[in-house]
């Protein structure tokens, strides 16, 4: 099949960007978004021109490296399927592809496809996980999970870090990522300990990186590749706002998560 | 050279206890003014990395990707064993001990085995207190399946996202130490060379993926947790982004490199459909607990598989390994697979391929009972294939997945050089020639979790560390053999992409070193990985500059040192004159076609040294002893 993709070109972070068009005219259906992308490179690089950057290791839909939006879609068309899964087959053929990176203030970008993903792992170190060392552990039964709770939990640890969240979503919000940790967690009896904190953490983190606030469109949810249901966010917001309440006397202000007054919370933890 | 393995004498069980107890003692204090260099943040790296900083010293954990949690055990999929006999089906630490040796064609060391698998238990407590959220029962007890290579139920499994679940553990854990301040994660850089000063691995050369700058880090130990090397092959299951340039540099320098061609083909891939592709799909062994795999007994029948009645189907693994059916080893399941193939029963358009049939388990379980237990694998290979696995069988054919070999360790995991530990898939180990299914997690975990911590404090607490900087003349010969080798890649400018070379390597290694190896065969490959390591340095184009994000500069850094390592693989393999687990040699089988050992002259672990580019590599053997499981022909009949 015959293919026209408009891809996203820029040399580096202070670089202009620009859109350039690349005909491709021997696409087989099989191929995968990637593939398809290295056969381009390919022949750039014959060529003597740069290829297309774009992220990527597992190709299985799991490492969470790849992403871009194709035709302003987060991962393009197909539902529950990354870029690197997602196949050609999928198109028709002549169709114009318009390939361009996460646009977010938070994912900076770093060259053609390629973005600055880190605020993620910032959002995580902020408290998204158990604080139990090397050694400390009980025997792995001593505290039985139920199977409905041990399930949902896995639901929301599916979460891959990919970005789709805060790309499709027109404030680009975190509160899918963020959520999806804090429930992961907060399920299970094993993170109950720290819940308050971390909630309270995670959030003024959130915050403070250039994230937008959420207000429940739901974008988020339908571009996800692992389908983390948007209830990770409700979640999220009670077990703030529950911390919050039980550590009122410490808060100056009572408005919304906002960065200075989240910010305070975060120092005191 | 002689290799001491520094195995600690007394009873088996006793042996890790007594160790830990000789081992030497750092004072909590001076932890924090030791730096250790983790370079690799998956299980092995990140559990390492995050133990350490717990226990106070200063920590850099490298990666090349842009965050840690990205890195390539992210994707393992079916489970992890531990020897908790949870299901009261007769599981010890003794038996765990035995299969892991004994699938491992008493080719791996007995008290690193044994020591894996007693540390299997605290594995699955340390997870569990993390969060990673394992199968349950409806009782809210863990669950548990089967895998290849053993008769007990003793493999934990979170989905078929396992290793997904260990790796957010591991990484929370280094999240947490980061915050702590303990540990510094630097992600996307490279590591591109070791830095030996007196005799001692004390830093590391890197290159930053955004920016192309150089750096030097200094550390008091160096630890490499960079994964396996089954992209030699181009084709593999493994990470696009997997190479084996740090442990290759390391060699060079002067670790000795164990037993290459120990390389582990999973027979259940997605078949190979077009020559774009860029890699494999594995299909969680796991499925090989419900799924049947048969092929028609008529060659060249080319009826759709719903269509061939029963009797005209050959369950070939059933027939002919009837007490471990379809749950034989990896090793041996891939080998039948390519004896019906060749026989001209294989199925699919290539004939390249064999049915993995739910059928029977979806009549007899219901299908929901298989969506819920594979549903997500169901769902990728859909996504993949455009076919769908409940109603037609799943075509699968072997794929190389995973690599056994890697740099020579002692019972320390200390390589051949002082202060440089190596954990995970890029040691050797624990596998001996052939792995079993989820062992690999445990193994990664062990070594960073429980085992790194005690050896590399012990390293520390017994060696004196002189000043280094910049200025020593190792150093700067360091960084500017990198430099050269980068701008001469730059400045090539020949005709030929990087990936072109490298599919073509890995199409002689497939073909000579793959799943079945000859003397002949690995001769002629061996020639043939000279002359095109000769033309890759005259003709390949490297586009763009080193002062910036340049991935195919990346990719071709990764494939020069893979034509290295894949021609020593070819001469470890052509060395090796018997067939056991993974390596055989169509010379030396039995009679009905199985891996014929040569206990007498081969029961060594091969540790090669670096024989400079164009020399010849040195083999050391290291003798290897069986006090507790006495080798046998390996039967799963
Ligand atoms: C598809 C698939 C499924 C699998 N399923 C299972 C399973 O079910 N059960 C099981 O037990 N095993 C399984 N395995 C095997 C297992 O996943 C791996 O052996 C294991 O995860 C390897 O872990 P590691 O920590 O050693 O290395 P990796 O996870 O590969 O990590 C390597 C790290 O090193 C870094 N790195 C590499 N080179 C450099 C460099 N030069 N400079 C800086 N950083 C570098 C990378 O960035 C990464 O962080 C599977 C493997 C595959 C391919
Ligand atoms: S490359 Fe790993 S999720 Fe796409």
């Amino acid at each position: 099949m015959k293919l026209t993709l408009k891809i996203w070109r820029q040399k580096g972070p202070s670089d202009k960007g620009k859109f350039i068009t690349y005909q491709l005219n021997d696409v087989n259906p099989e191929m995968s978004m990637l593939e398809c992308l290295d056969v381009l490179n390919e022949s750039l690089i014959e060529r003597g021109e740069e290829p297309v950057a774009f992220e990527h290791d597992c190709r299985e839909g799991i490492c969470g490296s790849c992403g871009f939006m194709i035709n302003g879609v987060a991962h393009g068309p197909l539902p529950a399927t990354t870029v690197c899964q997602l196949t050609m087959r999928h198109f028709k053929d002549g169709q114009q592809l318009v390939i361009e990176p996460w646009r977010a203030a938070a994912f900076p970008l770093l060259k053609d496809l390629v973005v600055d993903r880190r605020a993620f792992d910032r959002i995580i170190e902020a408290g998204g996980f158990v604080s139990v060392s090397t050694g400390n552990a009980p025997d792995g039964n001593t505290i039985p999970v139920g199977k409905e709770i041990a399930d949902r939990a896995m639901d929301a640890a599916a979460c891959i870090g990919c970005g789709a969240c805060v790309a499709a979503c027109p404030n680009a919000s975190a509160a899918l990522f963020t959520g999806a940790k804090i429930s992961h967690l907060g399920l299970l009896p094993q993170g109950k300990p720290e819940q308050d904190r971390r909630a309270l953490g995670m959030v003024a983190q959130m915050n403070t990186e250039p994230f937008g606030s959420c207000t429940n469109i739901g974008e988020c949810t339908g571009v996800c590749p692992k389908e983390i249901p948007l209830e990770v966010i409700a979640h999220m917001n009670r077990d703030f706002w529950q911390a919050s309440w039980k550590e009122r006397e410490d808060l100056v202000q009572t408005i919304a998560p906002v960065t200075s007054w989240s910010n305070k919370t975060k120092t005191k933890s | 050279m002689t290799l001491d393995a520094h195995i600690p004498s007394g009873p088996i069980e006793q042996a890790w206890d007594k160790a830990r107890f000789e081992m030497k003692l750092v004072n909590p204090a001076n932890k924090r003014k030791h730096t250790i260099l983790v370079v690799g943040s998956g299980l092995a790296g990140a559990s390492a990395a995050a133990s350490l900083g717990e226990l106070g010293y200063k920590v850099r954990c490298f990666c090349f990707q842009d965050s840690p949690r990205r890195a390539h055990s992210i994707a393992a999929q079916g489970g992890i064993n531990a020897a908790k006999n949870y299901q009261n089906d007769g599981d010890s630490i003794f038996r765990l001990f035995y299969d892991t040796v004994k699938g491992g064609d008493f080719r791996a060391r007995e008290a690193n085995v044994y020591r894996l698998a007693e540390n299997s238990l605290k594995i699955i407590d340390q997870c569990v207190a993390q969060g990673v959220p394992f199968a349950r029962e409806y009782g809210g007890m863990l669950t548990n399946r089967s895998f290849g290579g053993a008769q007990v139920s003793r493999t934990f499994y979170a989905r078929g996202q396992t290793g997904q679940q260990l790796l957010l553990g591991a990484y929370q854990a280094l999240e947490r130490q980061v915050h702590a301040g303990t540990v510094t994660m630097i992600p996307r850089t490279e590591m591109l060379d070791l830095i030996v000063v007196d005799g001692q691995a004390r830093g590391i050369v890197t290159r930053n993926l955004v920016t192309g700058e150089l750096d030097v880090y200094f550390g008091d130990a160096v630890v490499l947790a960079t994964g396996g090397y089954g992209n030699v092959y181009y084709l593999s299951t493994n990470a696009k982004g997997s190479n084996a340039t740090a442990i290759w540099r390391a060699h060079k320098r002067g670790a000795l490199f164990a037993n290459p061609c120990f390389t582990q083909i999973h027979p259940t891939c997605i078949p190979v459909s077009g020559d774009y592709q860029s890699k494999l799909t594995l299909m969680s062994e796991s499925l090989r607990n419900d799924g049947r795999i048969w092929v028609p007994k008529q060659k060249g029948d080319k009826r759709p598989p719903s269509q061939i009645p029963e009797d005209e189907r050959d369950y070939y693994l059933e027939r002919r390994y009837p007490s471990f059916g379809n749950l034989v080893p990896r090793d041996v399941a891939s080998r039948n697979a390519k004896a019906v193939c060749d026989e001209g029963r294989g199925v699919g358009e290539t004939g390249l391929g064999v049915y993995l049939d739910f059928g029977d388990a979806i009549n007899r379980l219901g299908e929901h009972v298989i969506r819920e237990r594979y549903g997500n694998l169901f769902d990728m290979y859909q996504r993949i294939t455009d076919e769908n696995p409940y109603k037609v069988p799943m075509r699968i054919y072997p794929a190389i997945h995973y690599t056994m070999g890697g740099l020579w360790v002692d019972y320390h995991l200390q390589s051949t050089i002082p202060g440089l530990f190596v954990a995970g898939e890029a040691n050797f180990s624990d596998h001996g020639a052939n792995r079993l299914g989820a062992s690999a997690l445990m193994q990664g975990l062990s070594d960073g979790y429980f085992i790194i911590p005690y050896t590399v404090g012990n390293y520390i607490a017994t060696h004196k560390f002189a000043k280094v900087d910049e200025s020593s003349s190792e150093v700067k010969s360091a960084v500017a053999g990198v430099e050269q080798t980068i701008d001469k890649l730059l400045s090539i400018k020949g005709k030929r992409t990087v990936d072109s070379f490298h599919r073509e390597l890995g199409k002689i290694v497939w073909d000579e070193c793959g799943m079945s190896r000859t003397a002949q065969g690995l001769e002629k490959a061996i020639g043939q990985i000279r002359a095109l390591r000769e033309e890759f340095w005259q003709n390949v184009t490297v586009p763009g500059s080193g002062d910036d994000l340049n991935q195919s500069l990346e990719k071709a850094g990764r494939v020069a040192d893979f034509f290295e390592l894949g021609e020593l693989m070819c001469i470890d393999a052509r060395e090796r004159n018997e067939s056991c687990g993974g390596h055989f040699r169509e010379e030396y089988q039995t009679t009905d076609g199985e891996a014929k050992r040569d206990d007498e002259h081969y029961s060594y672990a091969a540790a090669w040294g670096y024989g400079g580019a164009d020399g010849k590599p040195m083999l050391t053997k290291e003798p290897l002893e069986f006090h507790y499981v006495h080798p046998s022909q390996r039967s799963y009949k």
